[in-house]
């Protein structure tokens, strides 16, 4: 056969070369599904987008009461207890509800992966944009939160979409990792919420990084969100924290072999999705 | 003419884990075995076989064929389509395509209950491979051909399996790809709009673009296509036209045994008929013999609200009669996982003494057809004496036999 006659030639094991030209072909699909997954969130239900703002807003009163009040923690210098945490929830919930989203996301949509041939990629990523409309709707509530106990925006604050891509960075990754395992091994579906559960206590959400001592805290700094959450507040609250550099160092570095690894495993399993789903 | 698809030794491999083991693998599982790997190099995987669903295949399609795809369940039908879609790696071989795939391999793929049909042609449409700016130049055309104008900010919930057909098949029509992919999807909706389905995609063709349709509708295929491939066991067993596939595909029908057994297929978990078969295995009866079949359903499922036929037709693919679960009253959903073989009885069979084939129905609960194995089997109904007057009775002398009296009956 003359392959030269032909478009495309399918063969056992192709090569992924050409994935990232073919991904951006299908970039409509990515908004298509990123505004499904966005119109049929909170259809039917009564207080609708709302939710956006309870789920952090509840969670940071009860952490400040629990960690600040009862275990006593200390806060970092002037800044309000609550906004500390605050800050830290914006980007775990963009983490954890992506990822339980994304991870769950190629099985939801396994009629779609058995019937109909496009990157597969498409499927857990597209599964971010919704939850990262719902971390924009928890930003604004941020600000009101920053104008009620008056305190002042750092300057830092200009280097905060570097910490969001790094959020969406990890996340994707993680995503990548769950969403294709997760075609094969439905073990995923109980190993993520356990991960969720997990990681709220071990990232610094509901207490400063600063509280670990010294002499663990590059180790802490194994789990990437820690360089996240450190990297939100510096820039928001700024003035009084020291930035950790060996610490983000080692999360960023984390994050990108995460990265890599999720994409290489994720393009050669994603031949088989549609053989076991 | 220039040839837009090119199949070579094609084939499909896939491995096959019995009943016995788990449907999905499981972490422990995986980890069990590496230690059991470790201390116990023989150690095998739990039972498992090969199978090809589709082997050494080699075809071609010239631009503007309408190709009719025909072959029995489990033929390896809906397995090219999906090679040929991408959806699926093939195992070996290689396939060349000239032009733009779009395939329809069920209706609505990814259609969102919750969205309006207004929303759903948008989401429907990117799926399938369409742009935004080509889907809002065909809007208009779309509605019109699925006639659900009137429902169209409706959530496709509420809309009835026909509406829900209709839309998305009126989406797929209107893609315009150099080469559409046809599954059986048209065996809902009634037969006006089939008709209209049918129509569209022969103008498909006649713009010159090609069309690949698989279907178990005969007269379909035969008006639709311009040639056929019959798939039979995963191999093409003939390439042509339409009218000798046909033929083909109807002589190996009736070589079946007297039994069918669900073939280890790709979608064996779909499967919902695990056998039919006839008693002792018999493929023969004699005229007025009770025709005994027992049917065995894949346990694991709910039966609840379906419903199981069985068709009796002639060689002419007349039906001759027909016998079903909700005709008797027995309710499938009383079945007993541990004894789900059914048991069929025909009194007296009285079907003049020829060939027949058995198709099998299982109807779900909301009339969708789950399961329809067309010519699952065939059988024989002898000739013999009944009225020991030394004539037998042959096809010119009717359908069916009535051991009927004749007597002399004294004047009044």
């Amino acid at each position: 056969m003359d392959n030269r006659k032909f478009d495309f030639v399918i063969e056992p094991h192709q090569k992924l070369s050409k994935s990232f030209s073919e991904i951006w072909n299908y970039r409509e699909l990515f908004t298509v599904l990123a505004l499904r997954d966005f119109k049929v969130r909170y259809k039917q239900t009564a207080i609708g987008a709302s939710w956006a703002l309870i789920r952090p807003l509840l969670t940071t009163i009860v952490f400040t009461v629990i960690f600040s009040k009862v275990a006593g923690l200390p806060s970092q210098g002037e800044i309000p207890y609550a906004l500390t945490v605050y800050v830290a929830m914006m980007p775990w919930f963009f983490f954890s509800s992506s990822f339980q989203d994304g991870s769950n996301s190629l099985v939801a949509n396994a009629n779609m992966v058995s019937k109909v041939y496009f990157p597969r990629i498409i499927v857990p990523i597209s599964s971010l944009f919704v939850n990262f409309i719902d971390f924009c709707i928890a930003a604004l509530i941020l600000v009101a939160l920053m104008l009620y106990f008056q305190t002042p925006l750092s300057y830092n604050f200009i280097f905060l979409p570097i910490f969001i891509l790094l959020a969406i960075a990890i996340t994707i990754a993680t995503t990548l990792w769950m969403s294709a395992l997760n075609v094969q091994y439905r073990d995923v579906r109980f190993v993520v919420p356990f991960i969720v559960q997990f990681g709220l206590y071990v990232s610094p959400v509901g207490f400063a990084s600063e509280t670990i001592s010294n002499d663990w805290r590059l180790l802490y700094s194994l789990n990437p969100l820690v360089g996240v959450i450190d990297g939100f507040r510096w820039c928001i609250l700024g003035q009084d924290i020291i930035f950790y550099w060996p610490g983000m160092a080692l999360s960023v570095f984390i994050t990108l072999g995460l990265l890599i690894s999720g994409y290489s495993f994720f393009s050669k399993t994603e031949r088989k999705f549609a053989d076991v789903i | 003419m220039t040839i837009v698809i090119q199949a070579e030794s094609l084939g499909k491999r896939y491995t096959l884990r019995h009943e016995n083991s788990a449907r999905y693998d499981t972490l422990s599982e995986k980890l069990a075995n590496i230690g059991a790997t470790l201390r116990n190099k023989k150690h095998q995987r739990k039972s498992s076989e090969e199978f090809w669903a589709i082997k050494d295949a080699n075809f071609s399609v010239q631009q503007g064929d309408r190709v009719g795809i025909i072959g029995k369940n489990g033929a390896g039908k809906s397995t090219i389509l999906k090679l040929l879609s991408r959806i699926t790696e093939p195992t070996t071989g290689k396939i060349g395509i000239k032009g733009r795939i779009a395939s329809l391999l069920e209706v609505g793929t990814g259609f969102h209950p919750e969205l309006t049909g207004r929303e759903n042609i948008y989401l429907n449409g990117a799926i399938l491979g369409m742009s935004r700016r080509d889907i809002q130049h065909k809007f208009n055309e779309i509605v019109s051909f699925s006639e659900v104008d009137r429902f169209l900010d409706t959530p496709v919930k509420r809309y009835s399996s026909g509406m829900y057909v209709r839309l998305a098949f009126a989406i797929a029509a209107h893609l315009e790809p150099e080469i559409l992919i046809v599954d059986e999807v048209l065996a809902v909706g009634d037969s006006q709009f089939q008709k209209k389905c049918l129509a569209k995609m022969k103008s498909v063709g006649d713009e010159g673009r090609t069309v690949l349709f698989v279907s178990h509708n005969q007269s379909a295929i035969s008006s639709l296509c311009t040639s056929a491939l019959l798939l039979d066991q995963g191999s093409i067993a003939f390439s042509g036209t339409v009218n000798e596939a046909i033929e083909n595909y109807n002589r190996l029908s009736r070589e079946n045994a007297g039994s069918y057994e669900a073939k280890s297929t790709n979608d064996l978990s779909k499967r919902r008929i695990q056998s039919i078969r006839q008693r002792d295995e018999k493929s023969a009866i004699a005229l007025f013999d009770d025709l005994v079949f027992h049917l065995q359903l894949t346990d694991g499922g709910s039966y609840k609200g379906c419903r199981v036929g069985l068709i009796i037709k002639n060689r002419l693919d007349e039906w001759m009669f027909s016998t079903a679960t909700q005709m008797v009253g027995l309710e499938l959903a009383t079945l007993d996982p541990a004894a789900s073989e059914i048991q069929i009885t025909i009194p007296q069979v009285n079907l003049m003494p020829d060939e027949y084939t058995v198709d099998v129905s299982l109807i779900g609960e909301d009339n969708n057809r789950l399961e329809y194995l067309e010519n699952a089997l065939s059988f024989t109904v002898l000739n013999r004496d009944i009225w020991n007057s030394g004539f037998l009775i042959t096809p010119h002398f009717g359908k069916v036999v009535v051991d009927a009296k004749w007597e002399f009956v004294k004047n009044a």
